[in-house]
C-alpha cells in the first residue's frame, strides 16, 4: 500500500481518492472516467485494491484512487483500513463521495465521516435512475448547501452527470473555498469530552490532521489508528508504543 | 409513529415474523460484530423490517434504512427490539387519513 | 517537525481518556455511531423527497420472492447453473470446429512451406508440430467456451444474483462453520481461481478467509471448464444424438460442479474441526438492488478481455509447453522417447487411480496452466503414436480410445481436473495472500491428496464391480 507514493512531486497529476459504499456505482464512475476496463461488480467487497486509472480534463491531468467500497471509516477491517488510511495519508487533493440516492441516509453516514477528515470532498449522488423509479429524488442543491460542498447528481452507467461532475471536481480542485463543511454534531456528553481533548491532540499532531476528529478517534479507543496518525505526523512521540499486527500473527493469535 | 404502539418488553430481532416492524432497543453484541451492525445504521431507535428468510429458514434479510441487511440467527438473537404493532386488526397508516 | 515539547505524552492522554470513558454511563464508541446516524437522518430527511402518489411497485421483493424462496430458491439456483453451462456447450461448439477447420488447415501450409524453404525436420516439429499446435489446441478447444461462459457468469453478477446465492447457502457454511460469503469467492473461481483467492479478502475472519483459499480450487475455473466439457461430450455423452448429447453434457458438468461445491462443504466442515478450528463467525451480507447489467459492455469487455488473456497466456504458456512436448517426445533414449519414459514411470500409479502415465504427465506439465493440459495430453500420445490428423472431437476420442481410454478414464480424467492442485499462479496468488509457505503448501496438498484418494476410490469401486 504505498499511499505516499505521489505526494512530494513537483507535477504530479491531481490525485483524486473515489469513496463510497459498496454497490454504489463507484466502480462504474471509475471506469466511465478512466476507461481502465476494471471490472465492476454487484457485490460488496469487489474492491479489495486501490485501483489507479489517470484522466485528463481541461488540459489537466488526474490520477483517480479507487477505494475499496466501505460502509464506514471506523471499524477495522482490511477495506476501511485502507480507504480511511487514504483519504488520512495519502491526502488526495480531493475525495469524490459516491453515494447512492435510494439509501441516502446510510450513505450519508459515510459522507459526513469523510467530511470530518477533509473539507476537499465533492459529494456524487450516483443511481438517480433507480431512485426515480422507487419514486425518490434528491434535492441535490438543499444536499450541498447542507454539507457544505458540491453535490452533483448522476446516472453513472448511462454518462448522465459525469461532465457536471468532472467540473465541479476541477473547480473544487482550483478553489476548495474557506467554508468549513458540515460537522457531525454529536450530543452533548460527546461534545464536552471532545472540547476538552482538542487542545491535547493538537499538541501531539499540530494542525495536520483535523484535532475534532482525532479527538473523537480517541473517544472511539481505536489506539492502532491513532498511534498510526502521531507516528506519522510526529514520530518521535510514540516510539515503541507502534502495535502494528500482522496477518500472520492475526491469524496465529486467532487459531 | 401513532399507529403503532411499541409492546412493553422488548424482544429479539429473530422473534420477528416476517413481513413485521420493529424498533432496536439495544445491542448485546460485541466487538468488531458489534461496531459492523452499527456501522450499518442499526443503532437505537432504528426501524427494522423482516424481509424473508434464506431458503433454508436462517440468515434472514431485514430492510434497515432503505438498504437489505442478512443476518444470522445467533446476531439478531443479541438484539432487542419492540415489535411494532401493525396486525390485521390495526391496517397499515393511510397517507392523509391520519388523526 | 517544530520544536514543541509536548506537555502530554501519548500514554498520558490514553491514560485521561480511559478515566473519561470510564466516568460516562454511556459506550461513548457507540454514542458517536449514533450521533453521526442522527446527522445523516436529519439530512436526508430534508433532501429526500418521495412522490406519495405512484405507488413503487417492489420488483426487488417480488424477484427475490422466487430466488430466494424455501421451495424454488434452491432448484432455480441449479437451473440458472445448468442454463450457463447448456448454452456455453451449445455455443461453443460451431466456433470451436471453424476456430478447428482453420488452425488446422493452416498447419499443412506452414509445414509445407518450412520444408520448401529446407528448413530441417525438427525445426518443423518443434515450431509447426510443437508449438503451433499446442496453440491452436488451446484457440480452438479452450478459448470459445471461456468467450462464452465468463460473460455469462459476469451478467448474474452484474444483476446482483450473486449475494443471493450467498444468502441462500449460508445456513450449510455456518454448519461448516464458514463464512456465507465464501460462496461468492467460489463464484469468482468459476472465472478463475486465483481471483477467487484474492476475492477472499471480503472474508472477515481470518479463519474462514483461509478456508475459503484453501478450498476455492475446487470450484472448475474457466482453464479447466472446457477440458470438463470436452470430457463430457465426447464420452459420457459419446452415444447418443446430439441434442440429447448436449443435455446430458449439461448435466454431467452440473452434477461435476456440485460435486465440486460438495467437496468445499466436506472440507471446510473438515478443516473447521482439525486444523482450522475455532467458531464460527458472524454474517453481515448486504442484498444490494437488482440491477440491469449493461449487457453490450459486459459482452464486450469479458470477450475482449477473456480473449486477450487467453491468448497470452497461450502464446506465454502453451507455445513454450508445446515445443517441450514435441521435444521430449521425439528425443529418443535407447528404445523409448524421454516422454514415453516419464509416461511410462508414472503409469503404475496412474492405472492406480484410474488413469495413465500420460494423463497424470500432462496434469504435472500443465501445473503453469490448465488451459494446456487437455493439448498436452493430446500431444503426448500424438507424439508416441502414429496419428497424424484431427479437427474434431469424435477423432479426438478415437485418439483416446486408442490410447486405451474407457468411460472411467474420462470420469477420473474430469474428477482428477475437479479436484487437483492448483495452477501455479493460483498458488503463487494464495502465498501473496497469506505470506506463508505452510499455507501455500497445503493449499497444494489438500487439493492433491483428495483428488488422489477420490479417483483412486472410484477407479477401484468400478473395477471390483466389473463395470469395465
Amino acid at each position: 500500500m504505498d499511499i505516499k507514493l505521489f505526494t512530494g512531486h513537483k507535477n504530479r497529476p491531481h490525485v483524486v481518492a473515489l469513496a463510497g459504499n459498496p454497490n454504489v456505482g463507484k466502480s462504474t464512475i471509475f471506469n466511465a472516467l478512466t476507461g481502465l476496463r476494471q471490472h465492476t461488480g454487484n457485490w460488496p467487497g469487489k474492491t479489495v485494491n486501490n485501483a489507479r486509472g489517470t484522466f485528463s480534463y481541461k488540459n489537466k491531468s488526474f490520477l483517480l484512487v479507487d477505494l475499496p467500497g466501505t460502509y464506514s471509516l471506523l471499524a477495522r477491517s482490511v477495506e476501511e483500513e485502507i480507504a480511511r488510511d487514504f483519504i488520512c495519508f495519502g491526502q488526495p487533493d480531493l475525495t469524490i463521495v459516491v453515494l447512492a440516492a435510494s439509501s441516502l441516509e446510510r450513505n450519508l453516514n459515510l459522507a459526513l465521516q469523510v467530511l470530518e477528515i477533509t473539507p476537499r470532498v465533492v459529494i456524487c449522488v450516483n443511481l438517480l435512475d433507480e431512485a426515480k423509479k422507487n419514486n425518490i429524488y434528491v434535492d441535490l442543491e438543499g444536499l450541498s448547501k447542507r454539507l457544505g460542498v458540491p453535490a452533483i447528481g448522476t446516472v453513472a452507467r448511462t454518462g448522465q452527470g459525469l461532465d457536471e461532475l468532472l467540473e465541479a471536481v476541477a473547480a473544487r480542485i482550483e478553489d476548495p473555498g474557506t467554508n468549513q463543511p458540515r460537522q457531525v454534531v454529536y450530543s452533548q456528553e460527546v461534545e464536552e469530552i471532545v472540547a476538552f481533548l482538542i487542545p491535547q491532540v493538537q499538541r501531539l499532531v499540530g494542525t495536520a490532521i483535523n484535532p475534532r476528529w482525532l479527538a473523537l478517534r480517541l473517544l472511539d479507543s481505536d489506539r492502532a489508528f491513532i498511534e498510526k496518525i502521531v507516528q506519522h505526523f510526529n514520530p518521535q512521540l510514540c516510539i515503541g508504543t507502534s502495535s502494528e499486527i500482522s496477518f500472520d500473527q492475526h491469524l496465529e493469535a486467532v487459531i | 409513529m401513532d399507529h403503532f404502539t411499541k409492546t412493553q418488553k422488548a424482544i429479539p430481532l429473530s422473534d420477528i415474523p416476517v413481513g413485521a416492524t420493529g424498533v432496536i432497543a439495544s445491542l448485546n453484541l460485541n466487538g468488531l460484530l458489534r461496531r459492523r451492525v452499527l456501522d450499518l445504521g442499526m443503532v437505537p431507535g432504528t426501524f427494522v423490517e423482516c424481509l424473508r428468510q434464506s431458503p433454508s429458514g436462517d440468515p434472514t434479510a431485514y430492510r434497515v434504512r432503505g438498504t437489505t441487511i442478512a443476518l444470522r440467527r445467533e446476531s439478531t438473537d443479541q438484539i432487542a427490539v419492540y415489535q411494532l404493532k401493525m396486525g390485521p386488526e390495526t391496517s397499515p397508516p393511510v397517507p392523509g387519513k391520519e388523526g | 517537525m517544530n520544536e514543541v515539547e509536548p506537555l502530554k505524552t501519548l500514554s498520558q492522554i490514553y491514560t485521561e481518556v480511559n478515566r473519561i470513558s470510564h466516568s460516562t454511563r454511556i459506550n461513548l464508541s457507540d454514542q458517536i455511531v449514533a450521533d453521526i446516524y442522527a446527522n445523516a437522518a436529519q439530512i436526508a430527511n430534508e433532501v429526500v423527497v418521495r412522490n406519495p402518489f405512484s405507488a413503487s411497485c417492489d420488483w426487488d421483493a417480488r424477484v427475490d420472492s422466487i430466488l430466494t424462496s424455501r421451495l424454488l430458491g434452491y432448484p432455480v439456483m441449479i437451473l440458472l447453473l445448468g442454463l450457463v453451462f447448456w448454452i456455453t456447450l451449445q455455443g461453443a461448439n460451431i466456433p470451436s470446429e471453424m476456430l478447428a477447420t482453420v488452425l488446422f488447415g493452416l498447419e499443412g501450409k506452414m509445414s509445407a512451406w518450412l520444408l520448401q524453404v529446407g528448413a530441417p525436420d525438427w525445426l518443423n516439429g518443434v515450431l509447426v508440430l510443437g508449438m503451433y499446435k499446442t496453440l491452436a489446441w488451446v484457440v480452438a478447444v479452450m478459448l470459445p467456451p471461456m468467450a462464452i461462459f465468463f460473460p455469462l457468469f459476469t451478467l448474474l453478477e452484474d444483476l446482483g444474483y450473486l449475494p443471493r446465492v450467498a444468502f441462500n447457502l449460508d445456513n450449510l457454511f455456518k454448519k461448516a462453520r464458514s463464512c456465507g460469503k465464501q460462496a461468492l469467492t467460489m463464484c469468482m473461481g468459476f472465472g478463475c481461481n486465483a481471483a477467487g483467492v484474492t476475492s477472499c479478502r471480503i472474508i472477515d475472519s481470518p479463519r474462514e478467509r483461509l478456508i475459503a483459499v484453501l478450498t476455492n480450487n475446487f470450484v472448475p475455473c474457466n482453464g479447466r471448464f472446457p477440458t470438463l466439457l470436452a470430457m463430457a461430450t465426447i464420452f459420457v455423452a459419446g452415444g447418443l444424438a446430439s441434442s440429447a448429447q448436449m443435455i446430458v453434457a449439461t448435466a454431467v458438468i452440473t452434477g461435476l460442479v456440485l460435486i465440486g461445491i460438495g467437496v468445499t462443504f466436506l472440507t471446510s466442515w473438515c478443516l473447521s474441526r482439525t486444523i482450522l478450528q475455532g467458531e464460527v463467525s458472524a454474517l453481515i451480507l448486504e442484498l444490494p438492488p437488482y440491477r440491469r447489467p449493461q449487457i453490450g459492455a459486459v459482452i464486450y469487455r469479458s470477450i475482449i478481455d477473456r480473449t486477450i488473456f487467453v491468448l497470452m497466456r497461450a502464446v506465454v504458456v502453451a507455445a513454450p509447453a508445446g515445443a517441450l512436448i514435441w521435444i521430449l517426445g521425439n528425443v529418443q533414449i535407447g528404445q523409448l522417447s524421454i516422454i514415453g519414459h516419464l509416461a511410462h514411470w508414472l503409469n503404475p500409479f496412474g492405472q492406480l487411480i484410474g488413469l495413465d502415465g500420460f494423463i497424470l504427465l500432462a496434469f504435472i506439465l500443465g501445473f503453469p496452466a490448465n488451459e494446456i493440459v487437455l493439448p498436452i495430453l493430446i500431444m503426448s500420445y500424438l507424439a508416441v503414436g502414429q496419428m497424424t490428423e484431427f479437427q474434431s472431437l469424435e477423432e479426438l476420442r478415437r485418439l483416446l480410445v486408442t490410447n486405451g481410454w474407457t468411460w472411467l478414464t474420462a470420469v477420473n480424467m474430469m474428477l482428477f481436473s475437479l479436484l487437483h492442485w492448483p495452477c501455479a499462479t493460483t498458488l503463487l496468488t494464495v502465498f501473496k495472500e497469506t505470506k506463508s509457505f505452510k499455507w501455500t503448501f497445503m493449499a497444494f496438498l489438500l487439493p492433491t491428496t483428495i483428488a488422489i484418494t477420490v479417483c483412486f476410490s472410484v477407479a477401484q469401486l468400478v473395477r471390483s464391480l466389473g463395470l469395465v
